[in-house]
């Protein structure tokens, strides 16, 4: 019989038995076992979209760390630790990716062959959104009160709840295309914002 | 699915009863605290007089004798160049480092010293900080014995959340040379944290303000149900009380040269007057004013010091405990206004100032139920607890600093941001930038700054056998792997070829292998056996599970074997416990291999078993698709 045809199934480590490759631990000894080669979505038990419901996230990911986190195992033997490290590792993995909207878009992208470059800085031909980050930049940067700076952060935050809203709409519409575009659009406003939380520092702490 | 938490094994083994509980341990600049916890009640464990603190001072006689604490700290006046203090600063700290710590230091430094680490000079003896470390927990561990009346071999030790890879080595080395295996290192603020959260089931987002006598931390956590989730980290591991000591100190020493004239410091004078900054500074918590006397070679000198002053003069520290407030809540993503409580821990907040600027920061009053000296040692000891008999609580802590490695140019390219939760692993491609070059040099450093000098080098290694390409053609894969202790380990392999090599990040200010095997054998008689016997004991975990497996296939597939088969398996179990109980290892692992051997058949024979039950169970195009895939 052709043993790696047969995907489903592999020797636990420890007793040597079947074990689902998916098995968290052995259902015969009760060893923990590797992560694997799992998808984010499945690692944490979520459905594969855009639109999750983080508090279920959330819990899902606690859930899992309660069990596998290296805490569990520290007067197990050195190869469960190891493993329960993997193991904690991945979770932290999926769940950094899959917590974050723009983080999310662009796994799920990639996930469904359609990968988009979120670090090339070249790559923003679109001349639309080059102007407007242009302008919102330079209003940032003549902003001196923190009331201007929370205006600014406001409008900002709003145009991030939307472009993640056309988004969630993009990926329903199957339309990929659309929603690497607006990956790329949401991650200027992401900047943007980040920008506008550290200027806020600044300002509020001027005498 | 079957989620089996403990598995039967793991109950305690007989010689378990003479075992002592693990305890916490919090390793303090100025004082060091240990505590225990019984099915969720923690006790500190105090002296004879009922003080939980332990001065982490130590005091070197000429003929060897080692004392730490109170008995200690009165020596610092007789004896000054025979005690250490403030021990801490130094963990894992180059020769290099001390520039910026000049002038704050109360020990001499033996220079001749060669080698990265610092090494000090007391009693006419070279040591390290680590020693020195590991002198104050021997101290605690005696305690902690003593209270129990067994032997303990197991800590959960805490640091500052800002230490750096050093300085949590070496704080790990020092416990390993005192006899102390760590369960784990758990982050000063997070320890605070589940010592509060559990005691107050507070939920929601709260700060810690962490300021010790050495190190400052501030993290901001979620709180949620068990859960102790750290958002933000940040803080300066050279900040503290010492330094308003010193300031009140030099002022002190500035008033007696005007009174007796300009002389040259004397060490004992130094020694006393930051004596008396020390008294001061705690007086000065509670009345407005003092006046104390420093006396040196019966030459007495008096110092008045009103509240105000102590404050101007304090001012400049507890504003940079401001600033990086700021800093954390702003990495943490939130808004002041969403934290729900501000956590006090340390002897230095105590101070009427701090109290009122961490309210200025934070916008409300910081609450303070719990002994802000000990509350890191009690939560220290609820995790030793978890560690050792399980829990429901969870920690999830982050790295508290940047991790890279430098790039061409000397900048440093991130691998790990700072404040990523751990345990992580993140890998980053490198190429070559000369044709046929075959090895390349990997300098792994630890902090925030673009250049490579303005950060912390933590290590440097070449990673050989790049095969002769072009230049930019070889990709090597470069990971970082945090534990969750934050320690990390750099991997390197080239992608082509496969080339591999791993570090254990030892820094360029830690100790040895070779190292710590002398200070070993040099500072405990028993070092040897303590080491065999840890040793053997992982193997005896090792081997029970091992029989612990067998025994559950057997419980569930006995039927794929022949009464002779079954006979050899029930054997060679029945020969590792015997081994297990002549307590020696080669033995044991002989007895685990045979084992191993013996169902080896039994084994393929479950996992045939088990292939066609998942073939029999799948649908015909789940089978297609399993055939298809991989």
């Amino acid at each position: 019989m052709n043993v790696s045809a047969v995907a489903a199934v592999i020797p636990c480590w420890s007793c040597k038995g079947p074990v689902a490759t998916r098995a968290l631990f052995c259902s015969v000894c009760g060893a923990v076992q590797g992560p694997g080669t799992i998808d984010h979505y499945t690692r944490l038990g979520m459905a594969a979209t855009f639109d999750i419901d983080l508090d279920v996230l959330q819990r899902q990911y606690f859930g899992f760390q309660r069990r596998l986190h290296p805490d569990r195992f520290a007067a197990k033997s050195a190869k469960e630790k190891a493993l329960s490290q993997s193991q904690a590792t991945a979770l932290n993995e999926a769940y950094e990716t899959l917590k974050d909207p723009l983080k999310r878009a662009a796994y799920l992208l990639k996930l469904w062959g359609h990968p988009v470059d979120l670090t090339a800085c070249g790559t923003i031909n679109d001349r639309e959104l080059l102007m407007e980050q242009m302008e919102k930049r330079e209003a940032l940067s003549e902003a001196t009160t923190p009331e201007q700076v929370a205006k600014l952060a406001m409008e900002n935050e709003s145009e991030v709840i939307a472009c993640q809203c056309h988004i969630s709409a993009a990926f329903n519409a199957g339309n990929l295309e659309e929603a690497g575009h607006l990956a790329i659009r949401l991650k200027y406003l992401v900047k943007l914002a980040d920008e506008a939380r550290s200027k806020k520092t600044r300002v509020t702490r001027l005498p | 699915m079957l989620f089996q938490l403990h598995e039967p094994g793991e109950t305690p083994a007989p010689h378990e009863s003479e075992r002592g509980h693990a305890v916490g341990i919090d390793l303090g600049t100025t004082n060091s605290v240990v505590a225990v916890s019984r099915d969720g009640e923690t006790e500190v464990l105090r002296d004879a007089e009922g003080k939980g603190l332990i001065p982490s001072v130590v005091y070197y006689a000429d003929d060897g004798a080692v004392t730490v604490g109170q008995d200690a700290r009165r020596m610092l006046l007789e004896q000054p160049d025979h005690v250490v203090s403030s021990i801490k600063r130094l963990m894992g700290r180059g020769v290099e480092d001390l520039k910026t710590l000049a002038g704050t230091l109360p020990f001499k430094l033996d220079v001749a010293a060669d080698g990265g680490m610092v090494r000090l000079a007391v009693a006419g003896r070279t040591l390290t900080p680590v020693e020195v470390s590991a002198d104050i927990l021997r101290a605690l561990r005696a305690r902690a014995e003593k209270a129990q009346g067994k032997a303990v071999d197991r800590a959960v030790v805490t640091v500052p959340a800002y230490f750096d890879d050093g300085a949590r080595l070496a704080t790990k080395d020092a416990a390993r040379l005192a006899g102390l295996e760590v369960l784990r290192l758990v982050n000063e603020p997070t320890a605070a944290a589940l010592a509060y959260g559990l005691d107050n089931s507070s939920e929601g987002l709260y700060a810690v303000f962490d300021l010790g006598g050495g190190t400052f931390d501030v993290s901001i956590l979620r709180m949620e149900k068990g859960v102790f989730q750290v958002k933000a980290t940040g803080g300066d591991a050279a900040l503290g009380g010492d330094d308003i000591d010193h300031a009140i100190a030099e002022h002190f020493l500035a008033e007696r040269a005007v009174e007796h004239g300009e002389v040259s410091i004397t060490e004992g004078e130094a020694k006393q007057a930051l004596a008396a900054a020390r008294v001061a500074k705690e007086c000065l918590s509670h009345s407005e004013t003092g006046t104390w006397v420093i006396e040196v070679d019966g030459i007495p000198s008096r110092h008045s010091l009103t509240r105000a002053r102590l404050e101007e003069m304090a001012a400049p520290w507890v504003d940079r405990t401001a600033a990086i407030c700021h800093a954390v809540i702003e990495d943490a993503g939130i808004d002041v206004s969403e934290i729900q409580g501000v956590v006090l821990v340390g002897g230095s907040t105590r101070m009427p100032l701090v109290r009122r600027k961490v309210t200025e920061i934070f916008g409300r009053e910081p609450l303070s139920n719990i002994n802000p000296d000990e509350v890191v040692a009690v939560g220290a000891a609820l995790q030793a607890e978890a560690l050792t008999a399980g829990s429901d609580t969870l920690l999830l802590d982050v790295t508290p600093l940047s991790l890279g490695i430098e790039t061409m140019g000397n900048i440093v390219e991130k691998v790990i941001p700072r404040n990523t939760p751990i345990p992580v692993a993140m890998a980053q491609e490198f190429t070559t930038y000369q044709d046929g070059q075959t090895a390349m040099s990997i300098h792994v450093v630890q902090g925030e700054r673009e250049m490579v000098d303005q950060n912390r080098s933590l290590a440097r290694f070449v990673l050989r056998g790049i095969p002769n390409m072009a230049a930019g053609a070889a990709r090597i894969r470069v990971t970082f792997t945090v534990d969750a202790d934050g320690l990390l380990t750099v991997t390197a392999s080239e992608a082509t070829t496969g080339v591999e090599q791993q570090v254990a990040v030892k820094p360029s200010y830690g100790l040895t292998d070779d190292e710590m095997a002398t200070m070993l054998r040099d500072s405990l008689v028993h070092a040897k056996d303590d080491m065999t016997n840890r040793l053997f004991a992982e193997t005896v975990v090792e081997a029970r599970r091992s029989v612990l497996a067998v025994q559950a296939a057997l419980k569930v597939d006995s039927d794929l074997l022949s009464d002779d088969e079954r006979k050899d398996i029930d054997g060679a179990m029945a020969q590792v416990d015997r081994m297990i109980a002549s307590n020696d290892r080669d033995s044991v692992t002989a007895a685990m291999e045979s084992l191993e051997a013996a169902t080896k058949v039994f084994a393929e024979r479950r996992m045939d078993r088990g292939i066609r039950a998942a073939l029999a169970g799948m649908t015909v195009e789940k089978l297609d698709d399993a055939l298809g895939g991989d």
